[in-house]
């Protein structure tokens, strides 16, 4: 479904990404694990197709189709979603305009928020005054609405509340496995996942495939996610990463 | 008081005298546009691409929801109706300055024929205009709507309205002013004086939709009791030659307050020198104004000022500007003036681009770029502005979409 080659990537001239070989079937879930600033956020957005992000070197593939150069709208309606740890405030747009102009199809918003327990905030300002979870929520609600069916989610347990941290999880999980999504049950599509994770609390609710590190931009090793999380805890990224090395 | 002699002399020396901001224009080259249109008794009989300018501009021809609609075309009262509405009255300005013997506590009292060559001119042709007043008391709950075309070509509209609120009335109106489509090379001269007494609130909104070539300079001053409101929203988004314009609130009674909105688009060739000034004279009073515009290759001048003399005045002034184009330029000129010191006044300007950012957060979740920079850019014009209208709203909206802003 995704499949990246050799990718090379520039953030203010400055060489975040130093060839990222990658590739997601379709209904896999992946998990990228690094410290902090070794490219994770770069590579989701590079996939989304965020400016600010320049492929210098490599391709990017989804569903078959260059999309290395392709606008973001286009990544978006291929069925590309990305939730993203700090999303800009949007001053004068109304949530709950958002949500409906991101809608594959007809979906009744207010209901749909609901769910979320954001109804009362479709009427503030896009992220504006968000906490750490509604943030998140806000995030959750605008992909199930858009309805992706390659998920991008960058830190999607982070700064959230343990009031939220489940129904984040649910929803997420909705996100993959949910067959009454609009127009799922027509494709019979699977949705594939790559989730950045720290700590690992979305593992409980969602299950994956497979998981890399990456540090200095390359990814360093591979592995079962729970395996790798485990040594990571146990030992750092950096023992983790020779460790596998000399078994590589 | 000035007789009459003494005023029309001292306009027609003014006629010389050019406006204090803006370019000036020649008002030889205008003639006056026409008083003698036919009446129009009901205005859904009135041709279809008029009956189009006034939609654009919020006006409704069906006069649905509305108190009262005014047609002013050219320089002529087409058509005046209201709903039986307990305390409105809503006459032409000749008709009232007849009724009233002059009207003498409020024609040419607020602004002044001789402040420049427009107010002289309009002064000098004896303009007519709508005098709406709503009697002490009364609550008009339906916005009353008025509506001012230029339908000739190469004319000048001269404008000369009067509002007065009585004490603990309340109003809104609803105006609307554009040029027919073989209108373009016209100037509209409005002059407008409006009073709220103590306890009387007004709100005013007007869209403005012009032509390319049109020149425009209102004249506008209100005069406050205490304890009145007045909010006055402004919205102008379509291609314009020239507006000049700078409204003046005199609050001089206590704890009474006012509120400038406005919101302007400013396309290559026009320029729009967009001010708002409050002069708060009494204690406990209150100002806001704030400015959203965006540039898309025009000249755009926000201009702002408080003037707070009476202690306990509370004012904030907000001017927000975005330069979408190449080759647009944006000014804002905010300025505080206090002569006492027990007053709070503040004012926050900025002027800058679109945040890419957001862009790509919207194109993120599947819009076009048009379509984000479209929600966005409504965002921040609307965004800050409290209350506004349906009808402006849409007006916005409709304008952005066909604005092209992504571009």
């Amino acid at each position: 479904m995704l499949k990246i080659e050799d990718l090379h990537v520039e953030v203010e001239g400055r060489e975040v990404l130093r060839g990222i070989n990658l590739e997601i079937g379709p209904g896999q879930t992946c998990v990228l694990f690094g410290p902090n600033g070794s490219g994770k956020s770069t590579l989701l957005a590079t996939i989304m197709g965020f400016g600010q992000f320049k492929v210098t070197q490599g391709r990017i593939f989804f569903q078959g189709k260059d999309i290395t150069n392709m606008p973001i709208d286009e990544r978006a309606r291929m069925g590309i979603g990305m939730l993203l740890q700090r999303p800009p405030n949007v001053v004068g747009l109304k949530l709950g305009d958002l949500v409906k102009a991101a809608s594959c199809q007809d979906v009744d918003v207010s209901h749909l928020a609901e769910d979320f327990r954001m109804k009362a905030f479709l009427d503030r300002d896009v992220n504006v005054g968000f906490s750490g979870g509604e943030l998140k929520r806000s995030e959750l609600l605008q992909l199930t609405a858009q309805n992706p069916r390659f998920l991008l989610l960058d830190e999607p347990e982070s700064g959230v509340d343990m009031e939220s941290i489940d129904l984040v999880g649910e929803k997420i999980h909705d996100l993959l496995y949910d067959t009454k999504q609009c127009g799922r049950e027509k494709e019979n599509e699977s949705v594939s996942a790559l989730i950045i994770t720290h700590t690992g609390e979305v593992l409980k609710y969602i299950g994956a495939d497979c998981a890399y590190i990456i540090r200095d931009g390359k990814i360093r090793c591979s592995g079962r996610p729970m395996d790798l999380l485990k040594e990571i805890k146990d030992k750092g990224y950096g023992e983790c990463i020779a460790c596998r090395m000399v078994k590589i | 008081m000035q007789n009459g002699e003494d005023l029309r002399a001292k306009a027609k020396e003014a006629l010389a005298k050019k406006g204090t901001y803006g370019k000036d224009f020649e008002l030889d080259r205008y003639d006056a546009a026409p008083r003698d249109l036919s009446p129009v008794d009901d205005l859904s009989e009135i041709p279809d691409d008029v009956q189009k300018s006034m939609v654009n501009v919020g006006i409704l021809p069906s006069g649905e929801g509305r108190s009262g609609s005014m047609l002013f075309m050219d320089n002529t009262v087409v058509h005046s109706s209201t709903r039986k509405v307990d305390g409105l009255e809503m006459l032409s300005t000749r008709q009232a300055l007849a009724k009233y013997n002059g009207l003498k506590e409020y024609s040419w009292r607020l602004v002044s024929p001789d402040k420049d060559k427009y107010t002289a001119r309009s002064f000098l042709e004896d303009a007519d205009g709508y005098f709406i007043r709503v009697k002490a008391g009364a609550k008009v709950e339906m916005p009353v709507q008025t509506c001012m075309l230029i339908g000739s070509d190469k004319k000048a509209q001269e404008v000369h309205n009067i509002i007065v609120v009585e004490e603990g009335a309340s109003l809104d109106i609803l105006t609307g002013c554009s040029t027919g489509k073989h209108a373009d090379e016209s100037l509209h001269l409005g002059m407008s004086e409006i009073y709220i007494k103590d306890g009387g609130k007004l709100t005013f909104s007007m869209i403005h939709s012009w032509g390319k070539k049109t020149g425009v300079r209102p004249r506008t001053a209100i005069q406050m009791g205490a304890n009145a409101q007045f909010v006055n929203n402004y919205v102008l988004l379509r291609p314009v030659d020239s507006i000049q314009s700078y409204p003046v609130a005199y609050v001089n009674g206590e704890n009474s307050s006012v509120k400038f909105n406005s919101i302007c688009v400013s396309h290559p060739g026009s320029e729009i020198d967009m001010g708002s000034m409050a002069v708060l004279n009494a204690p406990g009073t209150g100002a806001e104004i704030v400015s959203r515009s965006i540039t898309m290759g025009g000249k755009m001048i926000a201009r702002g000022r408080l003037v707070g003399n009476a202690p306990r005045v509370k004012a904030h002034l907000e001017c927000r500007s975005l330069i979408m184009k190449e080759q647009g330029i944006t000014l804002a000129i905010p300025e505080l003036e206090a002569s006492v010191p027990d007053v709070e006044m503040t004012h926050e300007a900025a002027v800058g681009k679109i945040a890419r950012e957001q862009v790509e957060y919207l194109m993120a979740r599947g819009l076009s770029e048009d379509d984000a920079v479209g929600m966005i850019v409504r965002g921040f014009l609307e965004g800050g502005i409290k209350g506004l209208p349906d009808a402006l709203k849409q007006e916005i909206d409709e304008a952005m979409s066909s604005a092209n802003l992504g571009n």
